[in-house]
């Protein structure tokens, strides 16, 4: 990596740059954050004790908690899936990803004398190793990344399976389930891993160059190869990394049921993922990304989830207020669309 | 040079179904009896009609994920509508339009607006899994009777005493038909081809690239529903929950059928033989018996990898005897020929 930190940008300019992406990352928050917030207040109105937290036993309860525990999983994963789609790109294979590594993790822990460093170790090494191959394919053989990943996507599923044996690997171990259902200063350690995960990459991305070189390479990849941007290894790094945000996601998974199911783990959390990255206002089409707003989103799905389990609605029939929420939100960042039917608002506010 | 280039991921996936079925031939006693052959076109006929809508789509430079949901509506609408008391002749028209008016609605949001097919049909992925629940929050079994002659030999078409063609068979190879001429002889046929090729060019062309795209998605959602009508003759009920994920089968057969993602290249006819491959790859392990089931994605996926590397050497190759100056690199992804 150390050769690509070598594109000529003089620092003045660097960090004007710098100061833009600043004004745009909050003002990029505003509609993630207004989606959350009129559903909260939807909730502050008609959902009882939703905002109540009580401490026991010095830990959190309450709605608000549960919701930042379960959305946890789809903020490790958006979290890899916001760098992959800045570059233009998509990962369908994440929700297989998971799969793999909760199998891994499951059998090696009933395993005796397998330290628990190495089962860890193991586990996210090889969710890497899947997502190396993902950008093996993406940068080495330019192949489509949803084809690429689509392979991943079918056959992960099967390599689940062969690593459990097609069976749900049961597993009792104290540690391994401390990562889904531990709590740290009263706070489940999920959403500090998940939090934890959203800092460091900010900080890799936005202190380092790399961010930029992402983005130059989702805006325009011909442009920035021929501005010194190692083009290929970039994609390569962000396919690794949503490997390792699926490895991490497939941990808490598993950990949180305290089994392997290589069916189910993680079945269809790669759309999930892909909504809260755009419910967070990056775009499909690469270029620009929001790490804090794919946050948002995926707390925006998962408040809208434990809100119709609220309002008892059927879990089967939840998904049809989802496919209107990723309507909505898709018509509210096409641009025609804006033209179209608010362009009088648009206006006003300019 | 450009027509053996053309048809030669076509002839990799003739080849590969024609070594798996030599394979299966030699090696179970009656694999190469014709009741396989005629089980093989029964049992995937759903999804191979799904996936000749599916194939339009990409041609076109889309994507259709709503595939499987779509089906699954389908199935309960009928189930239901047939336990109120209506005709087979009313539940399928109303089942068949509802698909068609889905999919030209879905169609309409991406011509319109210009939202990527990949968002906006996942909504009609998620939307159609929940109306299904919405119509009935189980499976529902189908007892008229002209459900049931379906099944049955009475719609069969017999082609030796003891062998008979399924109904559901019957209906994939005409809509097979139907699609190849619509590909292939038709102006809306060639119309997609332009579009998946080059929006703009198609655009500038003067073809109505917007109101093709509606058409498209809507000929998708008909085939979905058509797919779902064939599941209810093929499984006597309708289930909301059933066909979870098959957009992926239908999108791996259309890949292993030699059709490009990025659209303007392939065939309707390579499709309905990846369809065929991955029922051939299931009645293998079914055969072997002592095979495990998930062996099936791992194969697959793996044919996934071989017909998509093989795609990229064949453009490769064939872009070297295509002039560049006709191809200006354009914002799909070309310039990654000469960025190297």
């Amino acid at each position: 990596m150390n050769s690509v930190v070598t594109a000529p940008a003089p620092a003045p300019i660097k960090s004007e740059r710098f100061q833009k992406r600043e004004i745009r990352w909050w003002s990029s928050l505003l509609w993630p954050m207004a989606g959350l917030g009129l559903l909260l207040l939807f909730n502050l109105i008609f959902t009882q004790g939703f905002f109540h937290i009580e401490i026991r036993d010095g830990h959190l309860y309450g709605v608000l908690i549960d919701i930042l525990n379960h959305g946890s999983e789809v903020m490790l994963l958006s979290l890899g899936m916001t760098v992959v789609i800045a570059t233009a790109g998509v990962d369908l294979s994440v929700g297989a990803v998971m799969a793999i590594a909760g199998a891994v993790a499951a059998q090696l822990i009933n395993r005796a004398g397998v330290p628990f460093p190495v089962v860890i170790g193991a586990s996210l090494g090889l969710a890497v190793v899947a997502g190396c191959w993902n950008g093996l394919l993406v940068a080495a053989f330019d192949v489509q990344p949803i084809v690429a990943t689509l392979i991943l996507m079918v056959a992960g599923r099967g390599v689940a399976q062969l690593i459990t044996g097609g069976q749900i690997i049961t597993f009792n171990d104290a540690r391994l389930s401390f990562i889904g259902n531990g709590s740290v200063l009263g706070l489940p350690f999920p959403v500090w891993l998940s939090f934890g995960m959203l800092g460091l990459t900010a900080l890799v991305t936005r202190k380092t160059a790399i961010g930029l070189f992402i983005e130059s390479v989702g805006d325009n990849q011909t442009a920035s190869t021929y501005s010194g941007v190692r083009a290929g290894r970039i994609k390569f790094l962000v396919y690794a990394f949503a490997g390792l945000c699926s490895g991490l996601a497939g941990l808490v998974a598993c950990s949180n049921i305290k089994c392997a199911d290589a069916n189910h783990a993680g079945l269809f959390l790669e759309l999930d993922a892909i909504l809260a990255v755009v419910i967070g206002g990056t775009s499909l089409m690469g270029g620009r990304f929001y790490l804090a707003g794919a946050i948002v989103g995926a707390l925006f799905i998962q408040t809208l989830t434990t809100t119709m389990y609220m309002q008892n609605v059927s879990a089967d029939i939840a998904p049809v207020p989802k496919a209107l929420a990723v309507l909505i939100v898709c018509l509210l960042q096409s641009p025609v669309f804006r033209r179209k039917v608010m362009a009088p608002f648009r206006r006003k506010r300019a | 040079m450009r027509v053996p280039v053309k048809y030669i991921p076509l002839l990799a996936t003739a080849f590969v179904l024609v070594c798996l079925y030599a394979s299966g031939c030699i090696a179970f006693d009656g694999f190469g009896s014709l009741r396989v052959v005629v089980d093989l076109f029964g049992g995937n006929a759903f999804l191979g009609v799904a996936a000749v809508g599916a194939t339009f789509v990409i041609i076109s430079g889309g994507i259709d994920l709503s595939v499987g949901s779509v089906v699954a509506f389908t199935t309960i609408l009928i189930a239901s509508l047939l336990a109120h008391g209506f005709s087979p002749f009313t539940a399928i028209t109303l089942a068949l339009f509802s698909g068609v008016v889905f999919g030209a609605f879905m169609g309409y949001l991406i011509a319109a607006f210009e939202l990527p097919p990949f968002l906006v049909t996942l909504a009609g992925l998620f939307l159609f899994r929940g109306m299904g629940f919405m119509v009935h929050s189980e499976s529902l079994p189908i007892t008229h009777p002209f459900f049931l002659d379906t099944v049955t030999d009475k719609l069969a078409i017999p082609l030796n005493d003891r062998v008979s063609i399924p109904f559901t068979a019957t209906c994939y190879i005409a809509v097979l038909i139907i699609g190849i001429f619509l590909a292939h002889y038709t102006r809306f046929g060639r119309a997609i081809y332009a579009i998946g090729g080059d929006e703009q060019s198609a655009g500038l062309m003067g073809l109505p690239v917007g109101r093709i795209k509606v058409l498209v998605y809507a000929l998708s959602g008909l085939c979905s529903a058509l797919a779902g009508v064939v599941h209810t003759f093929y499984m006597s009920s309708g289930d909301p929950a059933s066909c979870v994920g098959m957009e992926l089968d239908a999108i791996a057969a259309v890949v292993i059928g030699g059709t490009l993602l990025t659209g303007g290249v392939g065939f309707v006819a390579g499709t309905a033989m990846g369809v065929l491959i991955l029922g051939l790859i299931q009645m293998l392990i079914e055969f072997k018996g002592d095979v495990n089931t998930w062996w099936t994605p791992i194969v697959v996926g793996f044919l996934l990898l071989v017909f998509i590397l093989l795609q990229n050497v064949i453009s490769a190759v064939s872009k070297r005897f295509v002039s560049r100056a006709a191809n200006p690199a354009s914002a799909k992804g070309l310039p990654k020929g000469q960025a190297a």
